[in-house]
């Protein structure tokens, strides 16, 4: 990846950035403009991040790559020589999330078509949105990182609210107020690594390699643990995700599950172990017990759940608790495992999400009980679905597989009665997985959804796209791999 | 020239020219409202005068940048009284363009309210200008009794009258104040000019005078009232409430803002000798302002009386920036200042519209606006987050780097309280915005759009949010050079 890479950086948020301030020009009545322009501005988006990926190899000794900075604001009053930069930059880690982003925004973009309340308007915060996180990717200026964190959470509220179901404006409002409240941590962080390295500068490849006194390593740490945690729904912050979920409409759902709780533990991630790793190691320990209490709790409290979403929301919360314990782990096949678990959840959760919406839309019940047999009355629907659960329960070939591999053989590395104890969360997700299918999908048809048709064709491509993706991960990591270990063995604090 | 002092004097009245201008600009809007029927002249004739007068005032301000003198060392002229000339001019311009319809139907004798709105810009920039105690408080008075009456203004709404009663009484008390804590300071320092008084207080031993504590408190006090300080802050929501709506914008924007022009001319210079004796003072405020405001903004239903706590609210947050002053901090706040204004405005300018059709100003009354005036909604919203200070709007850079320099000067705990606190506020602002987007529109639901000076203002307003939020580098740059200005003395 060259430096003129970096302007492909640079379009990845501002080709939805754009698309949104365009859509606001279109009169609202054009469905037809407006599902053509986000029809190509989603392509686009994808085929940018699939350029990212793919131009991305790991060189020895390059941090990042791609790096492009401009001056944006600078030695003025408490700003040093380079205060303020537009700097974008792309490390193995964040290619594969840029990826998974593009990946995700296309079939969400597919399925919102046919939304026919201001559809103009939900596309608008849709793609400011996901300017936002890939803005979190792909900036490397600690003040616009953030700028784009609080992008992507903004739009929440109103596309929740507006276009929600089941309590929405309580899921809007509680999710709303949890992550700006974690966001005060991540502010007050940003501020003390500012003053504490003073060098005038956010520049965040400054930061990472400066030295920082190993007691600030140690209390700032945990503030970016909770601030970020409460994005990545971490234990026990997680509180707002399963209501926010079930909450939420269905592209909502399937970027919210899939991407923006990924910002979450990215950040703990690059503003956590990146910017103090000695603080990391010192804290790794807790992440451990925090992770797996959360995969433990979510994959016990999804036992319990008969509300699909609902259900989906908790098995987040488990699959997250993943990402965090492959990340206390502290050595690099952990870190690897968490980042592509990081993917593969993304990718699955998101297909959950858009099957589901699609059967709640014409049925208006997502309770498992009121189901069954569904397989005969929307078959297509019902092999997608399979799919997902097979993937969300590690059945090998499949993208949960991989990540759960490295991150249970991460944790018996590091602490083998937790590898353990994840190990028996993969069975209690099994259990809960395959119980909602035999339920729901098999057995005898119950009459009274003979009424149901099979998703329409714009869900069986979205669903299509998800499912090439999960076995694409599954069948042949080495692309994702081969990006994300090379950039990892190179960050400080992590041993092999 | 020279003073009685030897002191030679500098009689350049060309320095005053933009006040001048403005304040002609003043009497002409008189003589015109006097002779209305005669001159055969309509009712835009009076702020279309007032904006061409003011507009001149700008223009000439201009003149201005980068130069540095004093008048007869009554009225400081640097890059500072620049940077709040044009601020308060536009402030001025903004309002009587945004809210002309307005003041046609509800406002009583129109040609008063005009020229009382422009000699209060005068007063106003006079606070930020002056370098002389006395020119100073002669300022605050020429404001303060500009907008006493104008707060009476209002047509058939008997709260006016009551809240002028409030803020006459509640005022006068702070004059007092304030006037008793200045004699006080001037018996220590011996001279009422900024310079002479800095000299004094810093070749002073650093051993705390009596007469001069209670003089601070007494001016902390008085200036607390006036840009309505936790626990000074009584008065602002009903007099808000009360007053015309115009009224109310050109209260939380000019007002404040000239207070805290004169907090940074008297902080920053003739008292920041002492500033050990008064940090812990402000910081005190800053807390209980911000706590207390954003706290009993969560239970209003009148509009107008949460944006009184909101922008009491944000005066918290502009008192911490005073606590850690210096030539850093003083960049911040003044950041944080000009683009609280241009957010202020376009909310208050978007309210104004929206009784102009409606004739109500109840959190309940905008349901289903963006169903109604979709337009509207976006201004409103849009406004209202960089009140809360959301990214990609000015609110979220300004208090960035408010917050930002504050944490610079030590004061991190004041911080972490001031990001909570604007968190909370964040919940308030999105219960106006989800009567908006999420209700269904009651009574009349058929849309309308607003007049096209609100266009223009709303839209020039948005605009300026949305562009400095994305790049704020202009009005960094003009702060920093008028903070500088501010040190210059020091």
């Amino acid at each position: 990846m060259t430096e003129s890479d970096g302007y492909v950086l640079l379009a990845l948020f501002l080709v939805p950035l754009g698309t949104a301030a365009l859509l606001m020009l279109v009169p609202s009545r054009e469905r037809a403009v407006i599902i053509g322009v986000t029809a190509l501005a989603s392509l686009a988006m994808l085929v940018l991040s699939l350029y990212v990926f793919f131009s991305y190899s790991f060189t020895e000794g390059q941090q990042f790559q791609g790096v492009l900075a401009f001056p944006w604001m600078e030695n003025m009053g408490v700003l040093g020589a380079n205060g303020i930069q537009m700097k974008v930059g792309v490390d193995g880690v964040t290619a594969t999330l840029v990826l998974l982003t593009g990946v995700v925004i296309l079939p969400g973009t597919w399925v919102s078509w046919k939304i026919q309340y201001r559809l103009k308007d939900f596309f608008v915060l849709l793609y400011i949105l996901v300017a936002g996180v890939f803005g979190v990717f792909v900036i490397l200026d600690l003040f616009f990182w953030f700028l784009a964190y609080e992008v992507a959470l903004l739009p929440m509220y109103q596309l929740i609210a507006i276009w929600g179901s089941t309590r929405k404006e309580y899921g809007a409002m509680k999710l709303m107020m949890m992550l700006m409240a974690g966001s005060i941590f991540i502010f007050a962080v940003i501020f003390a690594l500012f003053t504490h390295v003073g060098a005038g500068t956010f520049d965040m490849e400054v930061l990472i390699n400066a030295s920082k006194d190993e007691t600030f390593q140690k209390i700032f740490f945990p503030l970016v643990l909770v601030g970020c945690g409460v994005l990545g729904a971490m234990f026990p912050f997680h509180s707002w995700s399963p209501d926010g979920h079930a909450a939420a409409p269905t592209a909502v759902s399937m970027l919210h599950a899939g991407v923006l709780m990924k910002v979450g533990a990215f950040g703990v991630l690059r503003l956590g172990f990146q910017m103090m790793p000695e603080g990391g190691a010192f804290w790794a320990p807790a992440l451990v017990v925090l992770g797996i209490t959360a995969a433990l709790y979510g994959a016990i409290s999804a036992l319990k759940q008969t509300d699909m979403k609902l259900m989906m929301g908790f098995s987040s919360v488990s699959h997250m608790g993943y990402v965090f314990l492959g990340l206390g782990t502290m050595n690099v096949i952990g870190w690897t495992g968490a980042v592509l678990q990081m993917t593969a959840h993304g990718l699955m959760t998101a297909l959950f999400f858009l099957l589901i919406g699609g059967m709640y839309d014409q049925s208006h019940n997502r309770d498992i009980p009121n189901f069954s047999g569904m397989a005969k009355q929307m078959p297509i629907w019902t092999i997608f679905f399979v799919l997902a659960s097979l993937a969300s329960l590690g059945l090998p070939g499949l993208s949960g597989f991989i990540a759960e591999v490295h991150i249970f053989i991460g944790a018996f590395r590091s602490y083998p009665i937790v590898g353990g104890l994840a190990v028996l969360t993969a069975a209690i997700t099994a259990t809960y997985l395959l119980r909602m299918l035999s339920q729901a999908f098999f057995g005898e048809m119950n009459p009274r959804w003979t009424g149901l048709k099979e998703i329409t064709w714009a869900e069986r491509a979205g669903a299509a796209v998800l499912a090439g993706a999960i076995l694409a991960l599954g069948l042949w990591p080495a692309p994702w791999i081969d990006r994300i270990a090379p950039s990892i063995i190179q960050m400080a604090g992590v041993y092999l | 020239m020279t003073d009685v002092l030897g002191n030679a004097l500098n009689l350049d009245f060309a320095l005053l020219a933009p006040e001048i201008i403005i304040g002609l600009t003043a009497l002409a809007i008189m003589f015109l409202d006097l002779f209305k029927q005669e001159l055969k002249v309509g009712d835009r004739a009076l702020p279309l005068l007032s904006v061409l007068g003011l507009l001149a005032a700008g223009a000439v301000s201009l003149f201005f940048v980068n130069q540095v003198d004093d008048f007869s060392r009554l009225i400081q002229v640097d890059n500072f009284t620049t940077f709040f000339r044009i601020l308060f001019i536009g402030t001025t311009i903004l309002v009587i363009v945004g809210s002309h319809e307005y003041v046609e139907k509800h406002v009583n004798h129109i040609g008063e309210f005009y020229a009382l709105l422009l000699l209060s810009t005068v007063g106003a920039i006079y606070m930020a200008a002056a370098r002389d105690l006395l020119t100073a408080y002669l300022a605050i008075e020429v404001l303060s009794f500009s907008l006493y009456v104008a707060v009476s203004l209002a047509k058939n709404d008997p709260r006016s009258g009551e809240a002028v009663l409030k803020y006459v009484l509640l005022g006068g008390v702070a004059s007092a104040m304030l006037l008793y804590g200045l004699s006080l300071v001037y018996g220590v320092a011996g001279s009422t000019q900024y310079t002479e008084i800095a000299t004094a207080l810093a070749a002073s031993d650093g051993s705390m005078d009596m007469a001069l504590a209670l003089g601070l408190v007494l001016i902390i006090g008085g200036l607390g009232f006036k840009a309505s300080a936790v626990p000074f802050h009584m008065w602002t929501p009903d007099v808000y409430e009360g007053a015309p709506i115009p009224v109310t914008a050109y209260l939380s924007a000019t007002s404040k803002a000239a207070t805290f022009a004169l907090i940074l001319r008297w902080f920053a210079g003739p008292l920041y000798p002492v500033a050990d004796e008064w940090r812990w003072a402000m910081a005190t405020l800053a807390v209980a302002t911000m706590v207390v405001g954003n706290l009993i903004a969560l239970q209003q239903s009148n509009l107008k009386r949460l944006l009184a706590y909101s922008s009491i609210a944000q005066v918290g947050y502009m008192l911490m920036a005073i606590t850690g002053l210096s030539s850093d901090t003083a960049s911040a706040l003044l950041v944080h200042l000009g683009g609280y204004l241009l957010t202020n405005l376009v909310v208050f300018i978007g309210v104004i519209h929206f009784y102009n059709r409606t004739g109500k100003e109840g959190i309940a009354d905008l349901k289903g606006l963006a169903e109604t005036n979709p337009y509207l909604a976006l201004v409103l919203t849009a406004g209202l987050f960089s009140l809360a200070g959301m990214p990609l709007l000015v609110g979220f850079f300004t208090k960035f780097i408010l917050f930002q320099a504050v944490v610079e000067a030590d004061y991190l705990w004041l911080v972490v309280i001031g990001v909570i606190a604007s968190t909370i506020s964040l919940y308030y602002y999105l219960v106006v915005i989800k009567q908006m987007y999420l209700y269904e529109p009651e009574g009349d639901t058929s849309r309308w759009r607003i007049s096209p000076t609100g266009y223009l203002t709303t839209g020039s307003l948005l605009g300026a949010v949305v562009v400095l939020g994305i790049w704020g580098t202009p009005l960094f740059r003009a702060s920093h050079e008028a903070a500088l200005a501010l040190f210059a003395g020091v």
